[in-house]
This record gives C-alpha cells, sequence and structure tokens, in this order.
C-alpha cells in the first residue's frame, strides 16, 4: 500500500473473524449432521424430506456465512450468490412446471392444484 | 502509474491500479466461477428433481443400497476440512508462521484424501462388487427396477462430480502448500489462499446437499 | 483522405512484438481479440461451406448432390458450427474482447490468462468439432434431442458433444472476465451510466454465458455418459425422459440465442449514435432493456417444445413469457429510430450494416411472435418458417450487427482505413442475398415445407431456386470484405485515432493503440455520446472539414 497513498485511505483491511466463531460452527455443523442423520430413522411421513433439506440449507447459509466470510463482504457478492439461486430455482420451478403437470386432464383449481404438486414432490 | 512500473507488492498485476483492486476482483471473479458451479450442479439437481418425481418408490429403494454410516461420516470429514481450510486462510491473515499456514493446509489435504478414500473403497468398491454401478456392474435382478437403476445412475454422476472437485481441490491444495513454503504469502497478500478457500467450502456445500439428497431422503426408519 | 494525414504510433500492440510465440502466449486483450477473428472466421468459412452445399443441394426437388444422411450431417455440422463456434464467440470474443478495456479506460481485463486460456479451450472446441466434421459428422441437427443423438446415433456424437462441453467453458471464463473487467477496471469517473451502450450489451451477454453455459455442459455431459454407459437415462423405456433432454437444453440454447443478437445491439446503439451524430435516446431505457432480455431469454424456453408433448398447461405459460421478450426488443428498436429522428445521418459502410439490421431484426423480432402463440406454432413448428425466423435474427441480425461492427471499429484494430466504396457495395449485396435467401423460406414454410428434409414436393420448387439463388449472392457479399480488409491491413491509407469523428475513451488513443491501450488511465467526465448538439456532419465538401 505504501506505492499508492492516495488509495491508502481507502483501504479497508479484510475481516479476520476470531477462533471461536470458526469453532462454534463447526460444532453447530457437526450437529446438524447428527441430527439430519438421526431424524431420517424416525417416521415423520413426508416431512423427513422437508426436515432433511432444511437442515441442509441450514448448514449452507452457515459454510456461506462463516466460513465464506459472506457476513463480512460485500453487498455484490451476496447479489451473485442470490442470483445463482434464483436461476436454480428457475430451471426447476419451469422445468416441473411441464414435467408435473404432463398427465392433467382435469383442471384443478387454486389450493388443490397446489397440494397436487406438492404431493408428486415429496 | 502503472506505466512507469514502481516497486509493486509481490502478486501485483499490470493491469490494475491498487491492489484492493485487485483483491476485489479476484474475489469477485470466483464468485461468478461458484455461481456457474451452482448452475452445473444445478442441472444434475434439476434432473434428480424430475426423476425422483416420475419415480419416488424406487429411488427411495435405491436410496437405502447406500450405506448411511460412510456417508455420514464422510459429511463429518469435510465439515473438518473445511474448519482446517478457514483456519490456514486465518493463520495466514494474522502473519502465523509458514510452518502453522503450512500445517493447516496439509491437515486439509489429509481429511480431502480421506473423504476420496473412503467413498472410493467402502461404497464404490463395495457398490462394484455387488453390482450396484449402472453400465459399468449392473446386476439388475432383485427388485431393480428401472427407477432404482436411475436412482444409482445418478448417485454416480453426482458424487462422481463431486469427487472429480475434491481431486480438483486437492490439487490446488499442493499448489498453496508450494507457494506458502516458497514465502508468496504474507498479512498483505494471500488472495490464492482465500479465494481456493472459497472452492473448498463450495465442494464441501455441494457434499451438504449430497448427502441427504442421497442417502436420507424419504427416511431410513423401518417400513420407509 | 486528409491532407496531413495522421502518423501511425512507432509502437503498437502489433508490432511490439513479433513471431507466432509473441501472438500464441499473449496476454493483451487486443492480439487475443485478433485470435478469436481469426478462428471463428476459419469457423464461419466451413460452416458456410456447408450451408453453400445445402442450397446447392435443395435446388432441386429430388436433391442435387447427396444422399438424405449426407444432407443430414451438412445441416447439422453447419448448424452446430455457426451456432457454437462462428455467433456465440462472434462479437463478444472478437469485438468484446478488443474494446471492453478501450472502452471503459483499463489497461486490460481483469483476467488476462484465463483471457488466453479460454481462447485455447475454444480452439480446443473447435478441434474436436472439425474432427467431428471431417471423420463423418453427426446426423442429430445441432440440438442433439435424444433418441437421434443416444439409442439411434449412427454417427460421431460423442466427439461433437465433447467440443460443444470445452467450447462452452470458454465461454464461462469469457463471461466471467467481462463481468469483473466492468465491475472492476472502469476508469475514474466512468460510472455505470456513463458506460457506452454495447458494455452494458455485453454485460448482459456476459450474464447468460456465466448463468446458463454450465447447464449446457451438465447437459452434454449426461449425453456423453448416455452414449458410453448406455444407461438410459433419456430412455423412456428404462423411465427416462426425453423431454428433460429438451428442456435442459433450451434453459442454455434459448438464451443462447440472446448471447448472439444481445452484443449485436450493442453494436448498433454505438453505430446508431455515432452516424446520426447523436446521443441515444432514453439511454437507461436501452441499458436496462439488454439487462431485461437477458433475464426474461431465460424464462421463454418451453416455446421450443410446443408440440413435443410438453403439458399443456406448461405451454400456456411459456407462450405468455414469451411474448415478454418483445418489449425490451421493442424498447431498443423504437430508441434507435428515435436516435435517428433529426440526427445528421451519413452513410458510411458501418451505419448501412446498422440500418439493414433494425429492419431484418424488425422482421425477426415480429415473426417470433407468431411462434410464440401456441396455436399459430402448431402449423409453424418444424417448418422453413421457423428457418427463415431465426436466420433473420441470426444472420439477418446477429451478423449484420457483427460486420457492422467489424467495420466500425477495423481502423482502430489495424490502424488502417478500409475502400469505403467496396465497403458499401458488399453491405448492399449482403441485404439483398440475404432477403431473397431468406424471405422465400417464410413462404416456403408457411405453405408447409418442413425442414431438415434432403427431398420436398416439387410445387415447393421455384421459392427454393429464389432462395438458393440469394444465397450465392449472399456468399459474394461475403467474400467481398475477406478480401478488402485483409487488403487493407497492408495497404490501406493510415487511419488516425478517430476517423468517425466518434465519442468514446477508444476514439481518443492512437490506432492502432499500444500494448498498455492509455499512457495515463483517463478520468471520465460526460455521459457516453455526447455529441456537439447540432453540427453538420463532416463531409469533405462542406466547410473543408476531412472525413473518410
Amino acid at each position: 500500500m505504501v506505492e499508492h497513498p492516495e488509495q491508502a485511505a481507502d483501504y479497508h483491511p479484510p475481516h479476520i473473524v476470531p477462533v471461536p466463531i470458526y469453532v462454534a460452527v463447526f460444532v453447530a455443523l457437526i450437529i446438524f449432521t447428527a441430527l439430519t442423520t438421526g431424524i431420517a430413522y424416525i417416521d415423520l411421513g413426508k416431512w423427513n424430506t422437508v426436515v432433511a433439506l432444511v437442515i441442509a440449507v441450514c448448514k449452507m447459509v452457515l459454510v456461506v456465512l462463516f466460513f465464506m466470510h459472506v457476513k463480512y463482504s460485500k453487498g455484490l457478492t451476496r447479489i451473485v450468490i442470490l442470483g445463482a439461486f434464483f436461476w436454480l430455482g428457475i430451471m426447476i420451478t419451469l422445468t416441473c412446471s411441464d414435467e408435473l403437470t404432463r398427465h392433467w386432464e382435469i383442471v384443478p383449481q387454486g389450493w388443490s392444484a397446489g397440494m397436487h404438486i406438492a404431493r408428486q414432490l415429496f | 502509474m502503472a506505466a512507469t512500473h514502481p516497486a509493486h507488492p509481490p502478486g501485483f498485476a499490470h493491469q490494475f491500479e491498487t491492489v484492493e483492486q485487485q483483491r476485489d476482483a479476484g474475489h469477485l471473479g470466483m464468485w461468478i466461477f461458484l455461481a456457474t458451479e451452482i448452475l452445473f450442479f444445478g442441472g444434475m439437481f434439476t434432473a434428480y428433481t424430475v426423476y425422483r418425481s416420475l419415480h419416488l418408490q424406487e429411488f427411495i429403494r435405491g436410496s437405502h443400497e447406500l450405506l448411511v454410516k460412510f456417508g455420514a461420516t464422510n459429511t463429518a470429514v469435510l465439515i473438518c476440512s473445511s474448519l482446517t481450510m478457514a483456519l490456514a486462510i486465518r493463520s495466514a491473515q494474522t502473519g502465523k508462521s509458514r510452518g502453522t499456514v503450512i500445517s493447516w493446509l496439509l491437515l486439509t489435504w489429509v481429511l480431502g484424501a480421506a473423504f476420496l478414500a473412503i467413498k472410493l473403497r467402502y461404497e464404490w468398491y463395495r457398490d462394484w462388487v455387488e453390482g450396484l454401478i449402472p453400465g459399468v456392474s449392473w446386476m439388475g435382478g432383485g427388485g431393480h427396477t428401472p427407477g432404482v437403476k436411475m436412482f444409482m445412475c445418478f448417485y454416480f454422476f453426482m458424487t462422481g462430480l463431486h469427487a472429480l472437485h475434491m481431486v480438483a481441490g486437492l490439487g490446488i491444495l499442493t499448489v498453496l502448500v508450494v507457494m506458502t513454503a516458497r514465502k508468496r504469502f504474507s498479512p498483505n497478500y494471500y488472495a490464492p489462499l482465500e479465494i481456493s478457500g472459497l472452492y473448498w467450502h463450495f465442494v464441501d456445500i455441494v457434499w451438504i446437499f449430497l448427502f441427504p439428497l442421497l442417502y436420507l431422503i424419504g427416511g431410513r426408519y423401518p417400513g420407509s | 483522405m486528409s491532407t496531413e494525414a495522421p502518423a501511425e504510433p512507432a509502437v503498437n500492440y502489433l508490432n511490439a512484438s513479433y513471431g507466432i510465440k509473441s501472438w500464441l502466449l499473449t496476454l493483451d486483450h487486443k492480439r487475443i481479440g485478433l485470435l478469436y477473428l481469426a478462428t471463428i472466421t476459419l469457423m464461419f468459412v466451413v460452416g458456410g461451406l456447408a450451408a453453400t452445399l445445402m442450397r446447392l443441394h435443395l435446388v432441386e426437388p429430388q436433391g442435387a448432390l447427396f444422399e438424405p444422411e449426407t444432407y443430414n450431417k451438412m445441416f447439422s455440422s453447419h448448424g452446430i458450427i455457426m451456432v457454437f463456434f462462428f455467433l456465440i464467440p462472434s462479437i463478444p470474443a472478437t469485438l468484446g474482447n478488443f474494446c471492453i478495456p478501450l472502452m471503459i479506460g483499463a489497461r486490460d481485463v481483469a483476467f488476462p490468462r484465463l483471457n488466453l486460456m479460454s481462447w485455447y479451450l475454444f480452439v480446443t472446441g473447435c478441434a474436436f468439432v472439425l474432427y467431428d466434421t471431417i471423420s463423418g459428422g453427426v446426423d442429430t441437427g445441432w440440438t442433439f434431442y435424444p433418441p437421434y443423438s443416444s439409442l439411434y446415433a449412427q454417427s460421431h456424437v460423442v466427439a461433437a458433444a465433447l467440443g460443444i462441453f470445452i467450447a462452452g467453458f470458454s465461454s464461462i471464463l469469457t463471461g466471467l472476465n467481462f463481468i469483473v473487467t466492468i465491475h472492476k477496471m472502469r476508469a475514474p469517473g466512468m460510472t455505470w451510466f456513463r458506460l457506452p451502450l454495447f458494455i452494458w450489451a455485453l454485460y448482459a451477454t456476459s450474464l447468460i454465458f456465466v448463468l446458463g453455459t454450465p447447464v449446457i455442459a451438465v447437459t452434454v455431459f449426461l449425453l456423453g455418459l448416455e452414449r458410453l454407459l448406455h444407461v438410459g437415462i433419456f430412455d423412456p423405456a428404462v423411465g427416462g425422459d426425453p423431454l428433460l433432454f429438451q428442456h435442459m437444453f433450451w434453459f442454455y440454447s434459448h438464451p443462447a440465442v440472446y448471447i448472439m443478437i444481445l452484443p449485436g445491439m450493442g453494436v448498433i446503439s454505438e453505430l446508431i449514435t455515432a452516424f446520426s451524430r447523436k446521443k441515444i435516446f432514453g439511454y437507461s431505457f436501452v441499458a436496462f432493456s439488454s439487462l431485461s432480455i437477458a433475464v426474461i431469454s431465460f424464462i421463454v424456453w418451453g416455446h421450443h417444445m410446443f408440440v413435443t408433448g410438453q403439458a399443456l398447461y406448461a405451454g400456456l405459460v411459456f407462450s405468455v413469457l414469451s411474448f415478454l421478450v418483445a418489449i425490451p426488443s421493442a424498447v431498443k428498436v423504437f430508441n434507435w429510430t428515435a436516435t435517428l429522428y433529426r440526427g445528421s445521418i451519413s452513410y458510411e459502410a458501418p451505419m448501412l450494416y446498422a440500418l439493414g439490421f433494425i429492419g431484418l431484426f424488425t422482421i425477426g423480432g415480429l415473426t417470433g411472435l407468431f411462434l410464440a402463440s401456441l396455436a399459430t406454432d402448431v402449423h409453424l413448428n418444424g417448418t422453413y418458417f421457423i428457418v427463415a425466423h431465426f436466420h433473420y435474427i441470426m444472420v439477418g441480425g446477429a451478423v449484420m450487427a457483427y460486420l457492422g461492427g467489424i467495420h466500425f471499429w477495423w481502423p482502430k484494430i489495424c490502424g488502417r482505413l478500409y475502400p469505403d466504396m467496396w465497403a458499401r457495395i458488399s453491405a448492399a449485396i449482403i441485404f439483398i442475398g440475404f432477403n431473397l435467401t431468406f424471405f422465400p423460406q417464410f413462404m416456403l414454410g408457411y405453405l408447409g415445407m418442413p425442414r431438415r428434409y434432403a427431398v420436398y414436393a416439387p410445387e415447393f420448387q421455384v421459392l427454393n431456386v429464389l432462395s438458393s439463388a440469394g444465397a450465392s449472392i449472399l456468399g459474394i457479399g461475403y467474400v467481398i470484405p475477406l478480401v478488402y480488409l485483409i487488403w487493407s491491413m497492408r495497404y490501406g491509407p493510415i487511419a488516425g485515432p478517430n476517423p468517425w469523428k466518434a465519442k468514446g475513451l477508444e476514439w481518443t488513443i492512437p490506432s492502432p493503440p499500444p500494448t498498455e491501450n492509455f499512457e495515463e488511465i483517463p478520468i471520465v467526465t460526460e455521459d457516453a455520446y455526447n455529441y456537439p448538439a447540432i453540427e453538420p456532419h463532416a463531409y469533405p465538401d462542406s466547410q473543408g472539414v476531412a472525413s473518410v
């Protein structure tokens, strides 16, 4: 930074995450892993799938926020991540809009249409 | 100005004006790369979702062919390796000795390799022996209907792609160890470490989703 | 030419170093742009030859030249090469690589090594596809639909798929590089809303590169595995779904159409403003229409599948969504015409291409609306109407814009002027040849002639002969620029920094630019296209101001 004194004032050193936070996140991830494995052996019916996915998302959020430093980084990074998931959502949703309605013969209406799709997914 | 080339800090490239600009560019570039990876794996996940909805019961039966204990162990192994990776970067940030950084990196490498070893020895090898690999050693029969075969296809495509990413990650870690040993990094410049760390954590996240989707989904309770 | 011939800079990016190695290992974005230019020109020639042979074959109803299998391979090669190896990289990888750092005031792209690597990936992809073409080709069409490409494939699907897979990574890296460059490398004062619209268009294109290309990569990957392992991923007999391939294929390949046209639109915004000496009408509308086209392009792909057995409900949704694309596209056309209004218009060769683009793109776009309507599409799908529609967009749109852009920036690229007279003549020949080739195909399609057939009913012969005649005129139109542009590299008059008196940072530096582009990074203080309000255009005979 010595070479560019005019920029030195703007320079923000990257955030250094304290070790206890890393360890806490690690412990939480291990607990979540044990939890999701354990729950699979309990009969929750269709909710097994939902719970497994919710726990996976929680684990991902922890890794992204702390291990990948997104909690301390710029808005642009968050836009990139959300954008990617949004596009993935587009792909899955619109593909399923065909695949899951292909055999519909009568038009299900309102709430029943939603339940119809939900039943096929889980 | 870059035209006169003053003494630049190590790792500074000519097309940039400031160190921070270079650091930001590297970060953004890696995140965009990870976005493409999300869509790359996302294509697989989309296909998986569709076929799962078409063959729900058979996918659950296929999933019961997998061994949860190894899947869960491997999840834990990868989470450990993410922690050690984060600590490797942190020790470079805070100017710890090269030995410390290298130890954390090597530990990460070993954990990554352990993941692959468990996968190969206790899962894929067993699948090969038992004839569960479609197109390679598929015994069929035993109620292995087309839907089950389809599940096993996706199991191998997805874990295979993930394993390829792990192998690439091990290669990157090796390069990082060499770079650290050659005193390339300092608390002012450790961007390659940070950026590779993002990649490593991403590969971890993919597994975080693969584990429940392949091993657990649909339940493991009796009668599931 | 001007009386005082402007001098060429003594050291520039072209003569800074010599030898094959200095080109093959270059990290200079301008040289990499030229490497792409040479590569895609080669691919264009190969793809064009295939098209020429096809049109020749279709002069007679029973087919004049080939067996039907050979004809199938001909149109597949033409499609694969033109789409993946010419149109998609055309403007972004050549003009984009060359212009982005110059236009935003940077010394290079953010990741020069990655840039070179993406060229090598592209060349590797080209090599696979050329090998594939020579060794027998594929007969699946450029879309690789299973089961043509899986169960019943009798041709080299894997080599072609691998070529596309590898070239896909080249696209991804280029897009990534552009996005980071545009975000992080802009000169001081170059705010987002001072960026030239070409940059906005390339930004939108790069978004598609980055978000769409991985999906075609994984789709082609699945197809390759299917070919190698025969596990039946897309085979309904064992629980697969061939339409899933189409969904994943079009998730990328529909946006890919906008990869081709969006940069073209960006070029047109530059040309229209430069040759009507006016600020663009509605800058932010044009800028945001690029982004919205990029986004909307991802939610319309199902209109390629209306007659495939896709669910009716999905068809309804996709049909409605498809109409949305018309809005930002129309915004652009209206804003260009509004920019022309009361402009001080001159008709140099690049402007002729730009005007041709507006007309042809409008026809291509409007016929797209026919195809977005479910009921009409049932009649027109799989006919020459489709072929004509997308050629109006891809050739009448993208290729016209590409040639316009090449003619516009050529003096900057090599520091020399081409003969304007020949350039205008060839622009006119291309316009006439193009319409003669493809307008009859609209009629053929409407009358029911199916595409991808080696033979056709005798009553279609007159229109087919017209189309083939047009194709030969079009072919001549493409050869002429190739000749005079190469000629001008050596013998053309020196261009000087700004032969068009255009605005933009790239015109403030010498032609050809020095390797580091800017001696000192410029500070931008004005909006794009800040042309003086009223000024009679600089013709040689008006006020004695020299022009080209």
